[in-house]
């Protein structure tokens, strides 16, 4: 049986397209914040998308939820109280669910029909989200975060487009909201895009211009993910007492003997080396 | 109205036909489809640039319509219940100048808020008229103007019976609404035209449970900015006519100002939004309040803040309140409504509309969407969290009755002198000096300088009142008439 000449296509600037075939689409529908799609494919398994933004695939999920799960839980000794912005599909959860210390772990996703189609198409990544500890919340990230005040030990942002309808999770209200929202040792892990392209740089920069301003320790670092623009995504480290390599406790975390596939305590350390060209644009925003 | 007409757009479809039978153009405007200005194309889009032609006869023309702008015309007034509605393409300063040179003639009187938009002062300069003030009352603590008490302005009528007309200023830019079918019985009892600017009140037409509109009050002339709350092109503005004024008589008046080169660009975005309004208007204007009032609610959560609403009513200065407005009163944290502006602006990416001495207005509209409030309801909270102070009173200044010597034209047109503020008591003001809070003029072209009105200027101002409008920006000096009463 032959292939069908039928592809799936990203812009990731005006000139490059990430184009990736399909052999069929399972699902979509428009919500009141966004068009979901869900398709097959031979390279990357299943895969969904947001307004015709990947936002992951079965192949590359990896990388990502554990390298915002594991980087600072390797560092902050007691995590018990964790909040996830966005991470409807329920991968960060999981990641988490390895943790037997934590006692809850809030997840905030405004538009439930991405968790319900999550849980249809995806579950193995929705498992995380059946963990007991787990609380579903319904709501704009931003608006749960308002009455929070000096209750949580770790906030992940698992949103992943600053000009989407998430573009409320990439401000400086939303930085400000997570510390005040954060224990006086809490850390804050975001997503920070990708830096390669010109048309990135910017959300990159106007990031990190934010995100510095409103915690004393701001480090960033980076991971490999194939679907992402330049196939290279960042990761930011907001953290009001730990340092990522200075209170990094690999001995610890390897005693736990969590099976990854990506992180490693090698890697942990090796991720905050960044380029030169991404240091010095970061650089620039912190002056 | 007629629901089945207003499905309608003449201008548009005008132009959509129009742009089908590809024409070759050998008149203005000389870009000619922006093939002449390929950067203007490359800014504005083909699609643009393809209908910014001029007048012709499938087009119709504004100055004198026939066709489709005469049917738009039809469906506008229709619309908003006026007996005849002009298009306007230079803005509701245009609007408003076109009802008060109307309605007056040189010398003629005309009943007026003090703290009238410059729009109509202007419009006194350009027409000879005299204006009378009614105190717009203010509420001390917000430091805003309010609206006109029907009682000030049965005074004012009563000892003014040759005026011509009253101009109400509904809402205002706050969302205070004055008794507007109280004003507009009151002039039509005393032989006056009743003139409202609107302009802040497109929506009051079509949202549901809002404050009574202009037409429905039964008031004579209208301004509507259109490019406010009812969301078409900056710069495109209504004039509604009611049945008691010859809408032809004031087509001569419009066209005495008017560009002959009407832009369709403004032109079909004011039928567009009309039909926009009048098929959806209800539901939209409804999404509106109910995001208003969300936002209202969380600002008074955060605590500081003081988001205000139809609890300020108060059956005279506040005789309604239009729940689309948010203003909101910051010195419950210590900072100047301008200031929360710069910091929403500077740090958080957020433009609001304005800010003044104690508060701040955001401008919420059909093109919102409830993430958007959310985030500006995040930023004040992390603003309040950050830089709030000390809590803080300002002082408002109050309301001196001024004396009207000359008629701004007079005034205008008049040899002035600059002289320190101390030396100006008994001369005429040659220029105006607001005073911010509230935001209502001290003096005006043509009237009397005061002793007591130094004196409260001198006063007000080492308060910490803003002034302006003076040459001189320090206010120690007045530009007065050299001519000496």
């Amino acid at each position: 049986m032959q292939n069908m000449d039928f592809w799936f296509g990203e812009m990731h600037t005006e000139n490059v397209k990430l184009c990736i075939r399909v052999e069929k689409q399972l699902f979509s529908a428009v919500s009141d914040f966004q068009r979901i799609d869900v398709f097959d494919s031979p390279e990357f398994g299943r895969f969904l998308t947001s307004d015709g933004s990947i936002i992951f695939s079965e192949k590359d999920e990896f990388p990502y939820d554990e390298m915002i799960v594991h980087v600072p839980m390797a560092v902050h000794p007691d995590v018990k109280r964790v909040l996830v912005i966005g991470g409807g599909d329920g991968g960060v959860a999981r990641e988490l669910s390895h943790y037997k210390e934590i006692e809850v772990i809030d997840v905030v996703e405004p538009d439930k029909m991405f968790v319900d189609v999550c849980r249809r198409f995806f579950p193995h990544n929705a498992c995380g989200l059946d963990d007991v500890r787990v609380r579903i919340y319904y709501e704009d990230g931003l608006r749960f975060l308002r009455s929070k005040e000096d209750d949580y030990d770790l906030i992940i942002n698992d949103c992943t487009d600053p000009l989407g309808h998430e573009a409320g999770l990439f401000t400086r209200e939303f930085y400000g909201s997570c510390y005040k929202a954060l224990h006086s040792d809490g850390i804050m892990v975001y997503q920070h895009g990708s830096p390669f392209f010109d048309e990135d740089e910017e959300s990159c920069r106007a990031m990190h211009r934010k995100a510095f301003r409103s915690f004393p320790i701001l480090r960033v670092y980076q991971a490999h993910i194939p679907t992402c623009p330049a196939g290279y995504w960042l990761f930011g480290f907001a953290s009001k007492k730990y340092h990522p390599l200075k209170d990094f406790n690999p001995k610890r975390w390897n005693q736990r003997g969590i099976k990854t596939w990506y992180y490693t305590t090698h890697l942990h350390k090796g991720s905050f080396m960044l380029p030169r060209y991404v240091e010095d644009l970061l650089k620039e925003e912190e002056n | 109205m007629d629901i089945e007409r207003q499905k309608c757009a003449p201008i548009y479809t005008a132009l959509e036909r129009f742009r089908k039978q590809r024409v070759v153009p050998f008149d203005v405007p000389g870009h000619k489809r922006g093939r002449g200005n390929p950067e203007l194309v490359e800014l504005l889009g083909e699609r643009c640039v393809n209908i910014d032609v001029n007048s012709m006869k499938p087009l119709d023309n504004l100055c004198h319509p026939v066709s489709v702008i005469k049917e738009a015309e039809e469906l506008a007034a229709d619309a908003f219940g006026a007996a005849h509605a002009f298009l306007m393409v230079n803005g509701t300063t245009s609007s408003v100048q076109a009802m008060i040179l109307s309605v007056c003639k040189p010398g003629d009187k005309i009943i007026m808020p003090r703290n009238v938009h410059k729009s109509a002062i202007n419009a006194l300069i350009l027409c000879g008229a005299i204006p009378v003030y009614i105190d717009p009352k203010v509420d001390t603590h917000l430091g805003i103007p309010l609206g006109s008490e029907l009682s000030d302005a049965r005074a004012a009528v009563e000892a003014n019976p040759d005026a011509v007309a009253i101009l109400i200023n509904n809402p205002t830019y706050y969302g205070i609404c004055s008794d507007l079918k109280g004003l507009v019985k009151l002039a039509h009892e005393h032989h006056m035209l009743a003139l409202v600017d609107e302009a802040h009140g497109t929506h009051l037409y079509f949202g549901p449970d809002l404050p009574c509109s202009a037409m429905e009050a039964g008031a004579d002339m209208s301004a509507v900015s259109m490019h406010k709350s009812g969301g078409s092109l900056t710069q495109s503005s209504i004039l509604l006519v009611g049945p008691r004024v010859n809408a032809g008589y004031v087509g001569q008046i419009i066209n005495l100002t008017q560009t002959t080169s009407a832009s369709y660009l403004l032109m079909s975005s004011l039928d567009i939004s009309r039909r926009n309004l009048a098929l959806r208007g209800k539901e939209s204007f409804a999404k509106v309040v109910n995001m208003a009032q969300y936002a209202r609610h969380e600002i008074n959560d955060v605590g500081g803040y003081y988001a205000y609403g139809t609890e300020l009513i108060n059956g005279g200065s506040i005789y309604d309140f239009d729940t689309t407005k948010l203003a909101v009163y910051t010195r419950g944290i210590g900072l100047t409504g301008i200031e929360v502006y710069d910091l929403l602006r500077d740090e958080y990416d957020i433009q609001i509309e304005f800010g003044d001495l104690s508060n701040m207005l955001a401008y919420i509209s059909i093109g919102d969407r409830i993430q958007d409030i959310e985030r500006l309801v995040g930023a004040l909270a992390d603003i309040r969290r950050l830089y709030s102070q000390p809590k803080s009173e300002s002082f408002t200044a109050e309301y001196i009755s001024p004396t009207v010597a000359v008629s701004p034209q007079k005034a205008f047109y008049a040899e002035k002198e600059s002289l320190p503020i101390r030396e100006t008591a008994g001369r005429i003001c040659g220029e105006s000096v607001m005073c911010y809070p509230p935001g209502i003029p001290m003096l005006a072209p043509g009237e009397v300088i005061t002793q007591e009105i130094i004196d409260y200027i001198l006063f007000a101002k080492e308060k910490g009142c803003s002034m302006q409008g003076p040459e001189s920006p320090d206010i120690s000096k007045l530009n007065v008439l050299k001519e000496v009463t």
